[in-house]
């Protein structure tokens, strides 16, 4: 699988990305700068954790008009898989590629423990290694990860199965809507979540159980 | 706009900081009266925390050296080898005055300083921690104070994107007015690739690097070097502001531009900004600087010489280039949308001068401004030896059961998670133990399996009742952390926090814990290779509870045999390593469960050779992988540690204390170069047998399983029961009022 991995000043997470996808595909992938307009043939577009521009203004606000999201806007629509973790998530909520927005936490205050998620939907590019309805750990590292949208956005996720990830019961740690933790979008080739799977992916991290989202993209694109 | 030449009046002096004869010393050196300028830029450097005018004399006292210190004290952090052409970059300094005064603020650009002081030197950071201290948990502003300053930490660590792995965290009323926030950062770097402060080559460019100057932070390092008083508040205009995503530009920016090969020197902008780094670029080179104010990029119009030299704004660098390099340097400044100005250049003549349109505003004798800086062998008293504490002088507990739920809920024993939590300790993918165990481990990255191990620690309250012994103590305690997760100590950093130095019983406290430390780590080969000094912390003529806090670091050559604190499975042998004594004096039982708070006994004595000899044995158990889990035994005792090993693993233990002592000393007895560890049923009788012939006590104490911890067979006391409280007082206290 040939990955590329956006970089903004402030992303702080790329380069855990970078191991990841490099340490399950077993091909490094392409740090792509944010200035750069035109992004190379690749499988999978990951825009990564971090505080792109401090967070300023509005989580993942100014990234979402950098020179190098039009060219990410281009690759959807030709069904190319777009992935946003935590911070790329909140950056594709920003750009429309994904609907609703991602609020200040619950009780406002940043957030780094491991939680239990839920596979909503298991038919998906990005969650097909995971049964329908499993439980697996992965950690959140997140001060906006509230995840809203209006009734009838959260209706249509829900009614088309379009929300790939929750919470599970009990463990919502952001006060999201639905204890949503992952959606996709229309066409289910954009996926955005707050959790970081990239930490979840070897002995060392206590927990292999993130890899499966990586392995279900190689997969789908192979 | 101040004028540079209006007259010095000895209150201007005295607004400075600067004692009368202090100012005799600026006349003598200069021979004429020093312009406005002058007198700043002699203030900064001078004062205290820029100076160590009253402690350099001891400093001096502490090992430095060893095999693999490649760097020690006097530059920006400490460099020490780890292997494969691997070096560890590391120091802790404290940010206590603003912290209290802007808790946010002040404990976020504390962690930004301490990150800039780490890859200065060229190295990615790759671990923070800190150590805090608060005011008595009832005390009004506390709780602002406690959320603000995690808040602040959190904020800057999580978003500049270097885990925040370990630290601790105490309450005591000594700390009302005066928290402490020390903030440790290491950084990893190739041993051929660390850059210096020292500047080489005359009539090269100096470049400032970084945000622009703006007029935060004026007398920042004067304000750290005074006691507080009722006007504190007042003082509030002189806390920087953070702005971590400026640092994290920075980072990559300075980590690009020395790949380049462009840096000759760098120093960042700390403590008295613009002046101390430029003087101390030039002075440790032998140079003269010339700046040229005009060319350093202004937040606001019209500042002053005056104000641009005191600036502490931050996210600042200064930078000797290869002027053959300047295009190359500039391009990357610009990449990442930096501040880049040539703004002076190096010198023959040794003198520092100041320009600003077109005037001299400062021009000094650039080596006397550090070198001939005041030091002073001020008078102390040794704190008296304390009497040891006759332990039938405490009552038992009608429950040790109680007590011990009683214990592991109180404020300073309770589960730091609340606090924890908010700081992001995953990120960069290294993280193999985070906070809550002995020590905190990472990978060290690009390594299949190497790894480094961090802790900090003091007990303050040990230092208060005998300094010497708390110096010794602190130090022991951080060796032990390491040797609990099976790592090899390497060196520590030192930051000292203490009251006024001028107060000889004071003076006492701080030369008792230095001559403390200073044994430990020779004991130990445990060198001090960074360290920050903190004085004048007190309110009212009230000085803190003397904190001489630790930050250590060591090595383990595979992180997959570290060892924590969690127990693992049911029948595992429960076998206590070192001599239980009942050391019950300044322990948190005699303290907080028999009102001794404020006793003078003596706290628990540290043997060297047997802390050596333990922490070794341990070590070596756990790289062989023969144990399961392993916790050493510190605030609390025995019980304590015990309990914190059963919660972890969410998991009981059965306990038999064999003991002729009463058993509440035996449960809560505070002796030093204790470890619980555990084995394999069946493995029991070969650890014992091995402690045995390494000369250490060793007795098995019991055998875990179950979801309750009993102890000689009485009412079982449930795990999640403990937990419970464990885990509850914090976020119990941070939410019962709401925040100032």
């Amino acid at each position: 699988m040939k990955s590329a991995v956006i970089v903004f000043p402030g992303s702080n997470r790329e380069r855990d990305m970078l191991n990841a996808l490099e340490m399950i595909s077993g091909t490094r992938p392409a740090a792509v700068w944010h200035a750069d307009s035109e992004l190379p043939d690749v499988d999978l577009v990951v825009v990564p954790g971090g505080f792109s521009y401090g967070d300023y203004l509005r989580t993942g606000a100014i990234a979402a008009r950098a020179h190098i999201m039009p060219a990410v806007a281009k690759a959807a629509e030709r069904g190319v898989r777009v992935l946003g973790v935590c911070n790329g998530f909140q950056i594709l909520c920003e750009t429309g590629l994904l609907p609703g927005v991602l609020m200040r936490n619950a009780d406002l205050k940043f957030v780094c423990r491991e939680v239990m998620l839920e596979t909503a939907n298991a038919d998906t590019d990005f969650t097909r290694k995971y049964a329908q309805g499993q439980v697996w750990r992965c950690p959140v590292a997140h001060g906006e990860g509230n995840y809203f949208a209006d009734e009838a956005t959260i209706e249509r996720l829900e009614g088309e199965g379009r929300v790939g990830l929750r919470y599970a019961k009990g463990d919502n740690p952001n006060g999201s809507i639905n204890d949503i933790a992952g959606i996709l979008n229309e066409r289910g080739n954009v996926f955005g979540m707050m959790p970081h799977p990239e930490n979840m992916i070897e002995e060392l991290n206590g927990c292999t159980d993130g890899r499966a989202l990586f392995e279900s993209v190689l997969e789908a694109v192979a | 706009m101040i004028r540079n030449d209006i007259e010095i009046t000895p209150e201007l002096i005295a607004e400075h900081g600067l004692k009368p004869d202090e100012y005799q010393r600026i006349l003598d050196l200069i021979g004429r009266e020093p312009t406005l300028t002058e007198l700043g830029i002699f203030s900064a450097m001078w004062n205290e925390h820029c100076s160590y005018k009253s402690s350099k004399k001891w400093l001096r006292t502490l090992p430095t050296t060893g095999e693999r210190v490649i760097c020690g004290p006097g530059e920006n952090a400490g460099v020490v080898d780890i292997g494969d052409g691997q070096a560890v970059i590391f120091k802790m300094e404290s940010h206590n005055h603003p912290s209290y005064i802007e808790p946010h603020q002040g404990a976020a650009t504390g962690v930004g300083g301490i990150l800039r002081d780490v890859f200065t030197m060229g190295a990615r950071p790759v671990a923070a921690l800190n150590a805090l201290r608060f005011g008595e948990p009832d005390h009004p502003r506390t709780r602002h104070v406690v959320s603000g300053v995690v808040a602040g930490i959190g904020g800057y660590g999580n978003s500049f994107g270097v885990p925040t792995v370990g630290g601790e965290v105490n309450f005591d009323p000594s700390y009302n007015g005066n928290c402490l926030v020390n903030a440790f950062a290491a950084g990893l770097a190739d041993t051929d690739k660390i850059f210096y402060s020292e500047a080489k080559g005359v009539g090269l460019p100096i470049v400032y690097l970084g945000s622009k100057t703006g007029r935060d932070g004026i007398h920042g390092a004067t304000m750290a070097s005074a006691e507080f008083d009722q006007d504190t508040e007042e003082k509030r205009p002189t806390v920087q502001i953070g702005d971590p995503f400026s640092e994290k530009l920075l980072l990559e920016a300075c980590l690009e531009l020395m790949a380049s090969g462009a840096v000759i020197a760098i120093q960042d902008m700390g403590a008295a900004g613009l002046t101390c780094s430029a003087v101390e670029m030039g002075a440790k080179g032998n140079l003269g600087v010339e700046l040229n104010l005009d060319a350093v990029p202004c937040r606001e119009e019209g500042m002053t010489a005056y104000e641009m030299m005191l600036s502490e704004s931050q996210e600042r660098m200064l930078m000797v280039l290869d002027p053959a390099m300047e295009e190359q340097a500039k391009a990357i400044f610009r990449k990442w949308d930096l501040d880049f100005a040539i703004v002076g250049t190096t010198t023959d003549d040794l003198r520092f001068r100041v320009r600003q349109h077109g005037d001299v505003m400062a021009d000094l004798p650039i080596k006397e401004l550090g070198d001939e800086a005041p030091e002073y062998d001020r008078p102390w008293e040794a704190t008296p030896k304390p009497a040891a504490l006759d332990p039938s002088s405490l009552p038992a507990p009608n429950d040790i059961g109680k007590a011990l739920e009683k214990m592991i809920g109180l404020p300073d024993m309770c589960s730091r998670r609340w606090v924890w939590e908010q700081y992001d300790h995953l990120i960069q993918g290294n993280t193999s133990v985070g906070p809550g165990g002995d020590a905190a481990v990472i990978r060290v990255d690009g390594t299949e399996k190497k790894g480094l191990a961090f802790t900090v620690d003091v007990t303050p309250r040990y230092c208060a009742a005998d300094p010497f012994e708390g110096g010794k103590q602190a130090v022991a305690e951080c060796w032990r952390n390491l040797s609990a997760v099976g790592a090899e100590p390497l060196a520590v950093t030192d930051n000292l926090n203490f009251g006024n130095p001028e107060k000889p019983d004071i003076m006492g406290q701080f030369v008792g814990c230095i001559q403390g430390i200073g044994e430990a780590c020779r004991a130990l080969d445990f060198p001090v290779v960074s360290g920050n000094v903190s004085l004048y912390n007190e309110t009212n003529g009230q000085g803190i509870l003397p904190t001489p806090a630790i930050g250590a670091v060591g090595l383990l050559p595979d992180v997959t045999a570290r060892a924590t604190i969690a127990f693992k499975a049911g029948n595992d042998a429960v076998i206590v390593l070192g001599d239980t004594k009942g050391h019950l004096g300044q322990s948190i039982y005699h303290r907080d469960l028999a009102d001794g708070r404020g006793d003078a006994s003596a706290p628990p004595p540290v043997d060297l050779t047997l802390e050596r000899r333990h922490g070794d044995f341990v070590r070596e158990e756990i790289r062989a992988r023969r144990v399961t889990a392993v916790h050493d035994v510190s605030d609390g005792g025995l019980l304590v540690a015990l309990a914190e090993m059963a919660m972890a693993g969410n998991m009981g233990a059965e306990i038999t204390a064999k003991t002729d002592l009463a058993l509440h000393a035996w449960a809560f007895g505070e002796d030093q170069g204790r470890y619980v560890v555990t084995v394999p049923d069946g493995e029991a009788d070969a650890l014992l047998a091995r402690a045995e012939k390494a000369g250490i006590p060793a007795a098995r104490i019991g055998t875990t399983g179950t979801h309750e911890l009993t102890l000689n067979g009485g009412t079982p006391i449930s795990v999640a029961g403990l937990k419970a409280i464990h885990e509850g007082w914090l976020p119990t206290y941070m939410a019962a009022a709401p925040e100032l």
